[in-house]
């Protein structure tokens, strides 16, 4: 029955997939926390910038930014980022434009978790004097990553699902491996119900663990 | 200038906030001018590239009718998709076991898979089994992806949206006598949905923003995809992805405007219904120009 299987890498093509979402995730994280930072810091330029840069990425379709790396950053801008052949370029260039993407949102949740965290725990730390990266880093922002594990949780599984997008500049992930098996096999059905399954085996079991860890982590207030 | 983050900065943490100031702002400078030097490098910066931009027929060929079709597939799968959410929505409230599950797996499952995978199928789907005529096709699937996709998102703004309401709306409808379809189309469905359509509005953005992987993935003629067929014409591939990033970004901002003026509004009419109404939630650090926390569902984050 599952004949149509044959000399398409399945395995392969959703560890891909897996690929581009922990790249993507880490990045995102990263670069999500500090424009997080510039948000609610001192310096109005950084908070400025912070804003812009939110507004504008989280109002501009994914597909749009994907398909800029290719074309605008590669073909125009020649960034290689490091790589030797077009198929780590791509696949790099993909995760460059999820993480550039994906942060927008992270900082936005992260914004979300640090509204939460009472006021007395920021003027206390005020009071014994310490500075804005410590009040931040020290005390605010551990309780703010453990409010939002959920909300981060649903960022996760949103970028799972648009790691398909990497498709539009021909990274070979699950999506790209679907249309060309559709396109190729009479089992249509079949062939997309087993890409729905690979999908809700890397999205379902992310959401129920991180939602019991978000439980188990969050501040009892 | 302070928040509760940092102290009114003094003399030191002022000359501090300057030498940031400055070394962010030439970092921004130094990034900006090597984009721009870059651009003039490879003559992107020709005039003549920009100025179809400044004519007619670039908008009356390409640009407008690409935003006609973003629009009009957004329009649609909206329209399709509300009523159906809200159908499923309900269905997952109800008191009967073998409508509430099944609901609550359909639902479960479309919004663990990716629209474009439902987009996809749906174009496949339907050149083998229907006569669609191939230029109508690409409609077709992009609608059928996000109204599959966004109707199971809608299900659970919808559901949270009914069960944000306070109990006492129940019970009310009940003690009047109220049968149980008449509570939910009389008394609980309307305050759901005014409560739940800033969310609802913001979903609005996650489906324009997706029309366009239709437009790279099998050729739907939206605002992305005739991008492509002017810069062929033109020439002019940063310029015109400049533009139509723009227009996707002033139309969505539009959106997201609008839902967060629609929330404001929820908000005050809460406020203003007397003291039984619960008190603003609040005390947490309200940081500089903080907008509040965004209600409901936590879904409208995703999407392309």
């Amino acid at each position: 029955m599952f004949d149509f299987l044959e000399g398409y890498d399945l395995l392969g093509a959703f560890w891909v997939t897996l690929q581009l979402t922990l790249l993507s995730a880490l990045f995102s994280l990263v670069w999500g926390t500090v424009l997080a930072g510039m948000r609610v810091g001192p310096v109005p330029l950084m908070r400025g910038f912070a804003t812009a840069y939110v507004n504008i990425v989280r109002n501009t379709p994914l597909t749009v930014i994907i398909v800029f790396t290719a074309l605008g950053l590669a073909d125009v801008y020649g960034v290689t980022l490091g790589a030797g052949d077009f198929d780590s370029q791509y696949f790099r260039l993909a995760v460059f434009g999820l993480s550039a993407y994906t942060a927008a949102f992270v900082c936005e949740a992260l914004r979300s978790g640090i509204n939460t965290v009472p006021l007395g725990q920021a003027e206390a730390a005020r009071a014994i004097g310490l500075s804005f990266t410590q009040v931040l880093t020290l005390i605010v922002l551990p309780q703010a990553f453990r409010s939002v594990v959920g909300p981060l949780a649903n960022v996760l599984i949103a970028l799972t699902k648009n790691t398909t997008v990497a498709a539009a500049i021909g990274v070979a992930e699950a999506a790209l491996l679907m249309k060309e098996m559709i396109e190729n096999e009479a089992q249509l059905v079949l062939i997309a119900a087993v890409f729905a399954f690979g999908f809700v085996v890397l999205t379902m079991p992310t959401g129920l663990l991180l939602g019991w860890v978000g439980k188990r982590v969050a501040v009892k207030r | 200038m302070s928040s509760v983050l940092y102290d009114t900065p003094g003399p030191k943490a002022r000359v501090r906030n300057i030498a940031y100031t400055v070394v962010f702002l030439a970092l921004l400078i130094a990034g900006l001018w090597w984009a721009i030097a870059q651009l003039a490098e490879k003559g992107q910066l020709e005039w003549a590239l920009w100025e179809p931009f400044t004519r007619l027929p670039a908008w009356e060929t390409y640009l407008l009718p690409g935003l006609a079709n973003t629009l009009k597939a957004a329009a649609l799968s909206m329209v399709i998709a509300l009523p159906l959410g809200a159908l499923f929505g309900i269905a997952r409230l109800s008191d009967h076991a073998w409508i509430r599950v099944p609901a609550g797996a359909v639902v479960e499952f479309f919004r663990a898979i990716p629209v474009l995978i439902l987009m996809l199928f749906a174009f496949q789907f339907y050149a083998m089994n229907t006569g669609i005529s191939s230029e109508q096709r690409p409609l077709y699937a992009v609608v059928t992806g996000l109204v599959l996709y966004n109707a199971s998102v809608l299900a659970e703004i919808v559901r949270a949206g009914i069960l944000s309401l306070p109990t006492g709306q129940t019970e009310a409808s009940k003690a009047i006598g109220l049968r149980k379809g008449q509570m939910m189309t009389l008394v609980l469905l309307p305050q759901a949905v005014t409560a739940m359509l800033p969310a609802i509005v913001s979903q609005l953005v996650v489906i324009v923003k997706d029309t366009a992987l239709g437009g790279v993935m099998f050729g739907f003629t939206e605002l992305l995809n005739s991008r492509q067929t002017l810069a062929a014409n033109y020439a002019n591939v940063i310029p015109s992805f400049l533009v139509v990033a723009v227009i996707f970004v002033l139309l969505n901002f539009l959106l997201t405007s609008c839902a967060s003026w629609l929330e404001r509004r929820v908000r005050r009419g809460k406020k203003s219904s007397g003291p039984l109404a619960p008190t603003e939630p609040g005390g947490g650090l309200q940081t500089a120009g903080a907008v509040p926390a965004r209600g409901g569902n936590s879904e409208t984050v995703s999407g392309p």
